[in-house]
């Protein structure tokens, strides 16, 4: 799959600078004290057609970042620019036609169902609310979605609490289906359920990626899962893009120290070539109130005096390879023998 | 359930599955007491409707020559201070009694889902404004303000003194939609419902309430035995529907002599027995509604 980012450079999607804090609320008065910065100062391209990966650590701000594209919370700061237009300051009433187009399949296949709501209502209701078909072929379109993601005509007459969690991720995505969109979030749409469930899900989604040329957000806290379906996998720690590349240049070159930590975590079934372990110390800090410089200076095993100051921007390491880290952006203050290692 | 077998090979059309809101009734009729509330509610409602043919007087005429008879063929459960018909007044009496309940229950009922979703929806300002003002009734003393409202109205009709219950007991119920609201909002259906490009009214009118239906239906049911408590209370001390209107209130009201209570039980036993059957029946009901919606099961 990773040889379709070459052919495909069309841009989708182009968020820049976007920055999402919640303020942290105290006192009698319930003053400002603080903010939570979920999504802190990120930029990235989402082309057509492609999967972009996102994996973190629980609290680094991926799901907040898809949320905040998809305008589901108001960004702070920053653009997102698609089809030449910033939806980031729209008004929610101009932004309502523009949903049609972008989607989101959740994580949770129990609480994103309502459970009041047949089968048929749920797949059926985007298309009720923008207003695409006439009521016929609004229900014919139901029984044709359920037929793509594997379930029977019988399934709209029937509640969510009848189904198992992989069916009812099934219905999700029939429900995101349903007006026909062009782009996909998926937030970690695959980790509540069964590993056995998992691949047949993820298999579901590539099928119905080529069929409907959809773009993928893929968000996952597994390394494994983001590189089964990803064609471009991005890194977040702490509400900042540490790493992102194309998928065969992430995994096998990584370049930032976290990158390469999470990728040494991934288990291995390869008996042969264990590969040297060093798992990180300590826990993600708080994102109220982030370390100075460099997020990761705290944990980072290849820590200099300039991390706890400077914040390192994304830097082009060529091949679409970015990565925020001082190791490559000061060539002047490590030798080049180092960066290496 | 569950065990629906694919017989249905030759019916096109799929058989309908039973809905959330269905199962809880299920449920529902299960619970014995629940069940046992229903019937006397279903016999109380009959008697208020077909009072014209159980009751041979009118409820309202006074007749001063035969005042506080005992029981006879005549009159079967005597006549009070105004020689009215006990039993006459007694059959009518469920009709004002159950009407005020129902309605202020619903008069109530509206106020407080529209304020509570409005709280609870749209969080912040909205929210702060309709609290303060739902604390800024709850901490006047309820019965003083009825009384005041009650002394500065010369007439007090049915229609009145509904729209003063509602509007002092709105409080209670705006809160209790309110913190449901709030524990519905973070649901990724919710999240999902605008993701979708839902309307505000159609989230909360699809999305938040038929999920909140289950405290609204418990909350209006406990809240009706309330106000039916409340009627027979305001009337009890004299402020509730005035004389010669018939409620059970204002039969108990007789009781206030010294001689009727000791030397004419027939006039007051009756009604007050009325209002502990009707009130416990609807709390037996509320409590079986609360059971049948708060069972985690999914069958």
């Amino acid at each position: 799959m990773s040889s379709k980012t070459s052919k495909k450079q069309e841009v989708l999607f182009e968020i820049k600078n976007l920055k999402k804090y919640f303020p942290v609320k105290g006192g009698v008065l319930q003053r400002t004290v603080g903010h939570v910065k979920a999504v802190d100062d990120i930029s990235f391209t989402i082309y057509k057609g492609e999967t972009l990966g996102i994996v973190g650590e629980s609290g680094s701000g991926k799901s907040t970042l898809g949320r905040t594209i998809l305008r589901l919370l108001d960004p702070t700061e920053g653009e997102i620019i698609y089809n030449n237009e910033d939806i980031a300051s729209l008004r929610q009433g101009k932004l309502r036609p523009l949903r049609k187009d972008m989607q989101m399949v959740f994580q949770d296949p129990y609480a994103s169902l309502n459970p009041r709501m047949s089968v048929g209502e749920l797949i059926e209701e985007p298309m009720i609310v923008q207003n695409t078909l006439s009521k016929a072929d609004r229900k014919q379109m139901v029984v044709d979605l359920l037929g793509k993601v594997g379930l029977g005509p019988e399934a709209r007459m029937k509640y969510p609490h009848e189904f198992s969690g992989g069916q009812r991720q099934r219905i999700g995505i029939a429900r995101s289906l349903s007006t026909r969109p062009k782009f996909i979030i998926g937030d970690e749409p695959v980790s509540a359920l069964d590993v056995s469930v998992q691949s047949q899900v993820l298999n579901l989604m590539e099928d119905l990626q080529d069929e409907f040329e959809l773009t993928y957000l893929f968000i996952a806290h597994d390394l494994s899962v983001v590189k089964h379906i990803s064609d471009r996998v991005g890194v977040m720690y702490l509400g900042r893009m540490a790493e992102i590349a194309p998928k065969k240049s992430l995994y096998d070159k990584p370049l930032h120290p976290y990158t390469q930590a999470l990728i040494a975590a991934v288990p291995s079934t390869d008996v042969l070539n264990v590969r040297e372990k060093t798992p990180l110390k300590g826990d993600l800090p708080s994102p109220s109130n982030p370390p100075t410089g460099c997020a990761f200076h705290t944990r980072c095993p290849k820590v200099h005096d300039r991390c706890k100051v400077d914040r390192p921007e994304l830097v082009h390491m060529g091949e679409e390879h970015y990565v925020a880290c001082h190791l490559y952006t000061n060539p002047e203050s490590k030798s080049s023998e180092d960066l290496q290692s | 359930m569950g065990i629906r077998k694919t017989e249905d090979v030759k019916s096109s059309q799929p058989e309908k599955s039973k809905s959330p809101l269905q199962l809880a009734m299920r449920r529902f009729l299960r619970n014995r007491l629940a069940v046992a509330g229903i019937v006397i509610i279903i016999i109380m409602v009959s008697i208020a409707v077909f009072a014209p043919l159980l009751a041979q007087h009118d409820p309202r005429q006074s007749d001063l020559i035969n005042v506080m008879q005992k029981p006879s063929g005549e009159n079967w459960l005597g006549t009070d201070s105004s020689g009215r018909d006990n039993f006459s007044r007694l059959v009518y009496g469920s009709q004002v009694s159950l009407l005020i309940g129902f309605f202020a229950m619903l008069f109530t009922l509206a106020i407080g889902v529209v304020l509570g979703s409005l709280s609870g929806f749209y969080g912040g300002k909205v929210d702060s404004l309709i609290m303060r003002a739902a604390d800024l009734m709850l901490i006047f003393p309820f019965l003083l303000l009825v009384l005041t409202v009650m002394a500065i109205l010369d007439r007090v009709t049915i229609g009145i003194f509904i729209t003063i219950i509602a509007l002092t007991t709105w409080p209670n119920i705006t809160r209790i939609l309110r913190g449901t609201f709030l524990s519905l909002r973070e649901k990724e259906y919710i999240i999902g419902a605008r993701s979708i490009g839902c309307s505000d009214l159609r989230i909360i009118v699809k999305h938040f309430l038929p999920n909140a239906i289950g405290p609204i239906i418990v909350n209006a049911t406990i809240m009706m035995a309330t106000l039916i408590i409340i009627e027979s209370g305001l009337s009890f001390i004299g402020f509730g529907i005035p004389q010669p209107t018939p409620t059970w209130g204002n039969m108990v009201t007789e009781a206030r002599s010294l001689r009727v209570l000791t030397q004419h039980p027939e006039a007051w036993v009756p009604p007050g027995l009325a209002i502990l059957l009707t009130v416990l029946a609807i709390n037996f009901i509320g409590d079986g509604l609360r059971d049948a919606f708060d069972t985690k099961s999914n069958m």
